[in-house]
């Protein structure tokens, strides 16, 4: 038993690693496709599609461990969330699907490059804004009867799972101006800082209005953060976002180029913990704890094996590839 | 309670609809890229720059059959929970980590090296680039392995204990549930299934450019590394079917008798039906011809084995015959398609006249896509051949499904029908596109926009780094530009 617990808490950090993993790799070039219009057509989108390019498809892998791993280590989870946010979820893979083929057919079909672009932004809106709303719907919580969702067809769709799907959209479109500032240069790295602070304004905006929704979303939540002695730990995530948040203008309007998309980690990073600060140790809120949706040790010892030899092996490769795509974008006209 | 008829019929039509769309294009890119993997390893070995046009020629073909396997991967990722909960949350202790390993295993191979492979040639080296094609391709075969297993386990199940809660938990051994019976045949016949299916879309590319200039050096040697791989595997492909078979007769008896028609049984030897009309009704195969006692020689080797039929199994155990009889044909009937102009082609480079035979190169090209059709028969002669079980003999596909409503699944069924059409039709018409033009020396990579695609500051190739050899340099680096990124 005791045994369990660590390989329980161990798998949810790793499901929670695999999705920050996701959320910052995808998320800035969701966020590109989310600010895919504003580019103007030409050189200044060539250079955003070729930045992500070579490396979206990894990022798109995080994804499916998510989904996977959720599966493998908290199946009863997996059979839970999916159901009660399915409009949601099929809404996503759907925008996928566009976003994804996207990157490859408007270099095929210049004629159609207008359609295939509209395409890569609303795919990458609607994954993005539906990512954002099953967060939310997760976060509301989900109603639960016996091991299946007893909910009924609407429960996703609230003012606040509205407002966590603009909250996501602002995040990623941030992470994304901060990725194009760091890998273009001239116009478009021009247009991308100032994408970048009002994206970055934006973003914290939005997390403040989420932060303070959540203390009156459910009482557990609002113990969990505000109960002392729990309090002097809690509140370091909002004092560490500010002062990360003064960094990352800083950084903007001294124009540095790497510095930004780096300090936007560091704010998803904070994001993310207090997400675990709000949830734990619930995984479904109010309704499964972890210890409740794990699979058996068996099932948990397997895994972290597989883990164990892979990982480190892909973050080496996964580094290796994006440090042979490193430097800024080429494009004729600027050697 | 009509309702929920509804709904779970419409999430087996989503389910059939995604997994078989999404099929079409790993049965290619496994092929592909193990092809591409040869090519690049011949180019090396030899340096005959022609292997390197072929190369790139498919590079762009594959860049966008893998951009759709991926997207439509993701959509199955996640389809287990969306639409089957119930099964997901049983079933998930025991097949989950499978499908976490497929994706540490070989997703991230396939995802990590795929953008080196693309774009990185002139970035790594030449055998830094190979080293990356070899991954990709090693790692779709991973996947095959790992998602394969998943389907045997489900077709074969072993090595699980039931739990409590209902759960299939594993039992004290991995290798039981990851090697269950059915899952060696099973990967194996598949794994050649979509080698074939890339051998003859190449071969029947490789046609249409002969049937057009039948001294076009390149559109010769793919034609015959393809035609070396139908006369070769086809037979290899058929002996692997074979022994699949047999050994789903051991396991699964009910789907081999659905294949078969066989309603009755046959105490004194079985015949092979070559037609026939199926009807679950009256429970007879209509119009039948068959040739006596062949059945029970294929699969008991003895004319005169007895050999049970659907009569021996109750009425809510037995799949549903039409389907299975028919998609079981077409499969077969295709794999001894493939035989056969395996063999004519032997036959036209005894008599010299491969490259000139016209009336062969038109059977190649009407045979390019006869693997696709091939792969998603014999997937539907396994899947539909598993029912009404989602876990044979263990749990009803009518159990496993999610707590939603009829009108939701339909929405969204109806939303994957209209998007699949529009976006893998796009596909489809792209990589025809790319097909119709013809394969000739100094062929393009695979280009993005103006320039290449990532320049990092103050990198130069080298000499040794030059990707294309002495005299082709050019061919990636600098190749002329059209000012609208491919022009075509």
């Amino acid at each position: 038993m005791s045994v369990n617990f660590d390989l329980t808490v161990i798998w949810a950090f790793i499901i929670a690693f695999a999705v920050f993993a996701y959320v910052v790799m995808d998320g800035f070039d969701l966020g590109i496709g989310v600010l895919f219009p504003s580019f103007s057509p030409g050189v200044e989108r060539d250079q955003a599609m070729n930045s992500i390019a070579p490396v979206w498809d990894g990022n798109e892998t995080w994804l499916v461990l998510g989904g996977g791993g959720l599966f493998a280590a908290f199946p009863l989870a997996y059979a839970v969330v999916l159901p009660a946010t399915y409009p949601l979820v099929i809404a996503m893979l759907l925008g996928l699907v566009f976003r994804g083929v996207a990157f490859e057919y408007r270099w095929r079909d210049p004629k159609h490059r207008p359609f295939w672009d509209w395409a890569f932004c609303a795919g990458s809106l609607i994954a993005a804004f539906a990512q954002g709303m099953t967060l939310g719907a997760l976060l509301q919580g989900i109603e639960v009867s016996g091991r299946e969702y007893a909910g009924s067809w609407f429960d996703w769709f609230t003012p606040y799972t509205l407002l966590c799907g603009i909250g996501v959209v602002a995040g990623y479109a941030m992470l994304g101006a901060c990725w194009l500032v760091w890998k273009t240069e001239g116009k478009c790295q021009d247009h991308a800082y100032r994408l970048a602070r009002w994206g970055t304004i934006l973003t914290l905006g939005l997390m403040a209005v989420i932060s303070l929704y959540n203390l009156i979303l459910r009482p557990e939540y609002r113990e969990r953060w505000l109960d002392t002695p729990a309090l002097f730990f809690t509140s370091q995530v909002p004092l560490l976002t500010l002062i990360i948040a003064g960094f990352l203008f800083r950084a903007l309007f001294k124009r540095k180029e790497a510095t930004p998309f780096w300090l936007g980690i560091a704010l998803f990073l904070l994001g993310m913990a207090g997400l675990g600060v709000t949830m734990w140790p619930d995984i479904v809120p109010g309704s499964i704890d972890i210890w409740e949706a794990a699979a058996p040790e068996r099932s948990q010892v397997f895994m972290l094996i597989g883990v164990a030899i892979t990982m480190p092996l892909i973050l080496i490769y996964t580094g290796w590839a994006y440090w042979v795509f490193r430097g800024k974008v080429g494009h004729e006209g600027y050697h | 309670m009509f309702d929920n008829f509804d709904a779970l019929v419409l999430a087996r039509i989503q389910f059939a609809f995604t997994v078989s769309f999404h099929f079409i294009f790993p049965a290619f890119s496994i092929g592909l890229a193990s092809f591409l993997a040869v090519l690049e390893g011949l180019w090396l070995k030899t340096g005959k720059s022609l292997y390197l046009d072929l190369f790139k020629y498919w590079l762009k073909i594959f860049a966008i059959a893998f951009a759709m396997g991926v997207v439509s991967g993701i959509v199955m990722s996640y389809q287990f929970g969306t639409n089957w909960s119930v099964y997901s949350d049983r079933a998930g202790p025991v097949i989950g980590p499978l499908m976490a390993y497929e994706v540490l295993t070989a997703f991230f191979l396939e995802a990590g090296f795929l953008g080196v492979m693309l774009f990185g040639m002139e970035r790594v080296g030449r055998k830094l680039h190979f080293a990356a094609t070899c991954m990709v391709a090693f790692g779709t075969f991973i996947s095959a392995f790992w998602i394969l297993s998943v389907n045997s386990w489900m077709q074969t199940p072993t090595g699980f204990e039931m739990g409590a809660n209902g759960q299939f938990l594993p039992g004290a051994s991995w290798w039981d549930i990851v090697f269950n019976p059915s899952f060696p045949y099973r990967l194996v016949h598949t794994v050649i299934a979509a080698y074939l299916t890339t051998a003859f879309v190449v071969g029947g590319v490789g046609a249409w450019h002969l049937l057009k200039d039948r001294t076009n050096a390149h559109a010769r040697k793919m034609f015959s590394m393809a035609m070396w791989m139908a006369a070769l595997v086809a037979p290899v492909q058929i002996f692997a079917g074979d022994m699949h078979g047999l050994n789903t007769m051991e396991h699964q008896p009910q789907k081999v008798m659905a294949m078969e028609g066989h309603y009755e049984s046959h105490p004194d030897g079985a015949p092979l039906y070559i037609f026939g009309i199926p009807d679950d009704e009256t429970r007879t195969l209509d119009y039948a011809i068959g040739i006596p006692k062949l059945s029970s020689l294929i699969l008991k080797h003895s004319l005169d084995a007895p050999l049970a039929g659907l009569d021996t199994i109750p009425d809510d155990e037995q799949p549903p015959v039409a389907i299975v009889f028919w998609s079981f044909r077409i499969m077969v009937g295709i794999g001894f398609a493939m035989l056969g102009l395996g063999l004519w082609s032997l036959f036209a480079r005894y008599r010299k006249r491969l490259y000139d035979w016209k009336p062969l190169h038109r059977a190649a090209l009407v045979m390019a896509p006869s693997g696709f059709v091939a792969v998603i028969a014999g997937w539907v002669t396994t899947e539909v051949g598993r029912q009404p079980y989602v876990i044979y003999n263990l749990m009803r596909t009518s159990e496993a499904a999610s707590p939603l409503d009829a009108p939701a699944v339909a929405t969204s069924l109806l939303a994957f029908v209209i998007v699949y059409l529009t976006v893998f039709s796009a596909g489809a018409w792209y990589i025809l596109h790319l097909m119709k033009d013809a394969p000739h020396a100094h062929e393009e990579g695979v280009k993005r926009g103006d320039d290449g695609p990532i320049r990092s500051a103050g990198f130069t190739p080298g000499p040794t780094q030059d990707p294309t050899g002495e005299g082709h340099g050019e061919a990636i680096a600098d190749q002329p530009r059209h000012p609208q990124g491919d022009g075509e």
